[in-house]
């Protein structure tokens, strides 16, 4: 076993001390037949029994991971091909970030524990929100912890009166469909109902159904930019929602808020809750995780909170320092009445996205933003394939091709171009459709490429 | 150590990472933030250097013995770090096409088929993201199990006493009922408890074994046959697989589901609290239930597929993929012999540093029980003689250089200690922490107040928990600064 520290003298010695004959007496309590059943082929690991060099290995690896590289990605759909700077993996690969446990012995945490106060900070300024917590595990499980947050904040608002609608949650318009799939999937099991508002022609929801439902939700959720790219008429829908009793739910990418409205200042009253996904922040898309999933909120919810929170505080010499802090909502403390179950969250990904929140600063990342609406803006003016919504779009949108998006996927894809994400899966009335990205690495050369490539593609298969 | 918001002034930037602005006349201006957000505007350098400096403000496995009981602190191979930074893994966007997926869908039907191997079960997910999404992720499907057989009463999930905070949790997020089951003074669960607490409302029990009071629970097949009997299903929570990873499986003992802590067993980092990855496992009963998507070999290669009845996706992709190539790397140079080492040793390792603590003049909780791979001392004694208690014995062990044990969980044991030291700990570094607890006991003895007001080298004095939540400072604000 490549890790194991001991020498033979050392067992030996250990063993004398214990009072053992040998390592296999250590297992004496466990029934005989449960025992060493996973021998020979039942054995667990791949390829040799003595296993293989770190160097096998990543030859073994890097073999597997050669056969997956693409060329330029111009698919988003919830995962971004951002430029990370050099620094935020440099940093947050060292080993005292990485292989620390979560900071439960504060003393010796001040480094972690510091840095996720800086990024409840940052994360605080983008959304204009109170809080933020120390992240969940993506942005859809998280859309479901808000959901259940949102209900648990209703049912406590409402305490006494009827609960007509207060375990049913609305989506306006276009929220991510696999960030609703798994919040239905998480949810339902308490019996939490997900009711869809459709999208308009324009792809945008339309602010009207949400003071048209028979009995106000709990929450009404939108999502900032929606699934195609498009620009909600947020401030309208948040006035509608609290006209109605009803909670404003943000789902949002944070990387935009560089340059958009902080989720707090829509329409009157400002969202009540806003969670998202910090891949855009310095995560490399890696198969879709791990990234992490973020929940800020007002300062009156911050118990109906899920997650880990920081706090200052100060120690005995009175100077300042930090510690996790309202630990009655989690579930090592409450058990089965915690807001959550969660416990390991993604607190390495936190790490990469503070400190590339740190390099870019507020201009960085506003320009990051204008850069990505800019490239998307250049695809859109290179092709001459019309666009399915007419709504204003950031940094992804709707083509329509004509005839079926997933064959043509295919064929970006056999000449090593990520060419968007067909939608027909998705919604079936948009078969033809293809939801496209570009982000600021996006070159002038790279988007001639795939506009040829595409428009290639669709003249062949029609 | 100051905040990176103290360094940060109006107009300073890392220039390198500033993209040239772009015009956005064509938004609405109704969508656009009217003043830029208060991110720190600080130089490349400041920000590296602030970083870098806080990162020695932490305790971790690359630099401490970290004996955190339940947590597997072992150590987390540089390699697999590295194989899964390869650049054609890291830049694979998660909605790719299957034809140009063909090197990571294989590596993942490879660690499906590892995972499968040693606990068991015929088929394994890999997408929960960390043990507690796994944790649901099994009790979802024995719900839907039994929903799909008409029989809608069972809403109860049975833990012993000593379960982990995530089992009673999870069970409340499925919408279930809690049952806690008594644990007797050897450590087992109660037979005549568990006898009493099933029936025809019980949906299954979570368990781990080892237990957390680190004993491998003796009776296990009767406590398999009593769930069952009743028509309830078994759970079990891989938190302490270690002690028993390639010597026994967790099928034979007779659990129909389970979750494996990659982070903890496959030997991935913490990260600092995250992330994990907590694949679930089931038997034929169960599997059809398993959260997709889940990778299929064909003739044609390799694709995704959803299990007939499955409860569904729980994020967006397909969980912690970058996690999971890490843990295949482990897997792929431990090799089956390895595999089988590792519960070995973890439990050598154990078992010694607790006989070392014995001579010490520590009380051991479970002196007759073997330990497994890790096990408990109180500090009872100690509180009432020196009035030092669990805590302070913790804090104190921080000056030493050395990370403290678990505290206070189980919760059944009194002022207590878990402490599991892992496989990959030298005999030198056990015996150094063996001196270093030896060291706090004569303090607590002979100058109380020194264990008491600990820690007094670190880079914050005890901090006070109680004055954070009263007062909640969540976040940096400029007035504040003068703090």
């Amino acid at each position: 076993m490549p890790f194991l520290p001991h020498t033979n003298a050392d067992v030996a010695s250990m063993l004398a001390v214990v009072g053992a004959a040998d390592i296999d007496e250590l297992f004496d309590e466990i029934p005989s037949n449960l025992l060493n059943t996973g021998r020979g082929n039942n054995a667990p690991a791949a390829g040799d029994a003595a296993g293989m060099s770190e160097m096998e290995m990543l030859r073994h690896m890097a073999e597997r991971a050669r056969a997956d590289e693409t060329g330029p990605c111009f698919l988003g759909a919830g995962a971004y091909d951002h430029h990370i700077p050099s620094a935020v993996w440099d940093i947050a690969s060292r080993g005292e970030f990485m292989t620390a446990y979560t900071p439960y012995q504060a003393e010796a945490s001040q480094g972690t524990l510091q840095l996720v106060y800086e990024f409840q900070t940052m994360m605080s300024e983008l959304t204009g929100m109170d809080v933020c917590n120390a992240s969940v595990y993506d942005g859809g499980s998280g859309l479901a912890e808000t959901i259940l947050m949102a209900v648990r904040a209703g049912e406590r608002r409402s305490k006494g009166r009827p609960a007509g609608g207060r375990r049913r949650v609305a989506l306006a318009g276009a929220v991510h469909p696999l960030y609703v799939a798994a919040a239905r999937n998480i949810v339902g099991h308490q019996g939490i109902d997900i009711v869809q508002l459709p999208y308009g022609e324009n792809g945008l929801a339309d602010p009207g159904r949400v003071t048209g439902l028979s009995e106000p939700p709990a929450a009404v959720v939108v999502q900032q930019p929606n699934f195609f790219g498009l620009l909600e008429n947020v401030d309208a829908i948040t006035d509608q929602a609290h006209e109605c009793g009803a909670l404003t739910v943000a789902c949002v990418n944070p990387m935009t808020l560089g340059l958009l409205k902080a989720p707090a200042n829509w329409g009157d009253g400002g969202a009540d809750i806003v969670c998202g996904d910090g891949q855009p922040l310095g995560i490399p898309m890696a198969s879709g995780g791990p990234s992490f999933g973020f929940i800020c909120t007002r300062q009156s919810l911050v118990r109906q909170l899920p997650g880990r929170i920081v706090g200052r505080t100060r120690d005995l010499d009175g100077n300042p320092g930090f510690t996790l802090t309202l630990q009655a909502r989690e579930q090592h403390i409450r058990r089965a009445k915690a807001t959550s179950n969660i416990c390991t969250n993604q607190g390495l990904l936190v790490t990469a996205a503070t400190i590339y929140l740190s390099l870019l600063g507020p201009e960085g990342l506003r320009n990051v933003a204008s850069a990505c609406h800019a490239r998307t803006r250049d695809v859109v003016a290179a092709l001459e394939l019309p666009r399915r919504f007419d709504a204003p779009y950031f940094h992804e949108c709707v083509l329509r091709l004509g005839q079926p998006a997933q064959p043509i996927v295919e064929t970006m894809a056999s000449r090593g171009m990520l060419g968007g994400l067909a939608l027909g899966p998705y919604f079936s009335d948009l078969s033809d459709c293809l939801l496209v990205c570009a982000t600021e690495k996006r070159t002038t050369s790279d988007i001639r490429q795939f506009a040829n490539a595409l428009q290639d593609a669709v003249r062949r298969a029609a | 150590m100051e905040t990176i918001f103290d360094l940060a002034r109006a107009q300073r930037r890392a220039g390198a990472q500033v993209p040239a602005p772009e015009s956005v006349e064509d938004l609405p201006k109704t969508a656009l933030r009217e003043h830029l957000p208060a991110l720190p505007e600080v130089s490349e350098l400041q920000a590296v250097r602030h970083y870098t400096r806080l990162s020695g403000l932490n305790y971790s496995i690359d630099t401490q013995f970290y004996p955190l009981g339940s947590c597997t602190m072992k150590y987390n191979p540089r390699g697999t770090h590295r194989a899964a930074s390869t650049p054609g893994f890291l830049d694979r966007h998660p909605l790719a096409p299957v034809s140009v997926s063909q090197g990571f869908l294989a590596c993942l039907h490879e660690l499906q088929e590892i995972l499968q191997r040693a606990t068991g079960m015929g088929s394994v997910s890999l997408t929960p993201m960390a043990g507690a999404q796994g944790e649901f992720a099994g009790v979802a499907m024995i719900r839907s199990y039994h929903a799909a057989r008409g029989d809608t009463g069972r809403n109860e999930i049975l833990v012993p006493a000593t379960a982990h905070g995530t089992n009673p949790a999870t069970a409340s997020m499925c919408g279930c009922i809690v049952r806690e089951v008594a644990v007797g003074p050897d450590g087992d669960v109660e037979i005549e408890a568990l006898k009493a607490a099933v029936g025809p409302a019980t949906a299954g029990l979570m368990t781990t074994n080892p237990s957390t009071c680190g004993l491998f629970e003796r009776r296990i097949e009767e406590i398999a046959a009593i769930v069952h009997d009743a028509g309830g299903l078994l759970y079990y929570d891989g938190a302490n697989l270690n002690a028993v990873l390639g010597k026994v499986k967790p099928a034979d003992m007779g659990f129909d589901v389970l979750h494996l802590n990659l982070h903890k067993t496959f030997a991935t980092p913490h990260g600092g609290g995250g992330p994990g990855a907590g694949p679930v496992g089931a038997g034929e009963l169960l599997a059809p239930y398993l959260p997709g998507p889940i990778v299929e070999k064909t003739a044609e290669g390799y694709r995704w597929t959803e299990p007939p009845h499955s409860i569904g996706r729980l994020s967006a992709f397909m969980g912690n993929a970058g996690i999971l190539l890490r843990a295949l790397a482990y897997a792929l140079m431990l090799g089956s012999e390895g595999m089988q080492r590792v519960g070995e040793f973890a439990t050598l390792n154990a078992n010694y540093l607790a006989a070392r603590l014995g001579q010490e003049g520590f009380d051991i909780a479970y002196p007759n029980r073997r330990a497994c791979h890790e096990f408990i001392v109180t500090l009872a004694a100690q509180k009432r003689r020196f009035g030092v208690s669990a805590m302070d014995f913790a804090k104190r062990l921080l000056d030493y250089g050395v990370h403290a044990p678990t505290t206070y969980f189980p919760l059944l044991v009194p002022e207590c200690f878990l402490i599991e030291p892992t496989e990959t700990e030298s005999k030198e570094e056990i015996d150094a922490f063996v001196d270093a607890m030896a060291n706090v006991l004569a303090e607590a003895e002979s100058n109380p107040e020194l264990v008491k007001s600990a820690p007094h080298d670190l880079p914050a004095k005890r901090l006070d928990d109680v004055e954070a939540a009263r007062r909640l400072d969540l976040r940096w604000q400029a007035r504040k600064r003068s703090l």
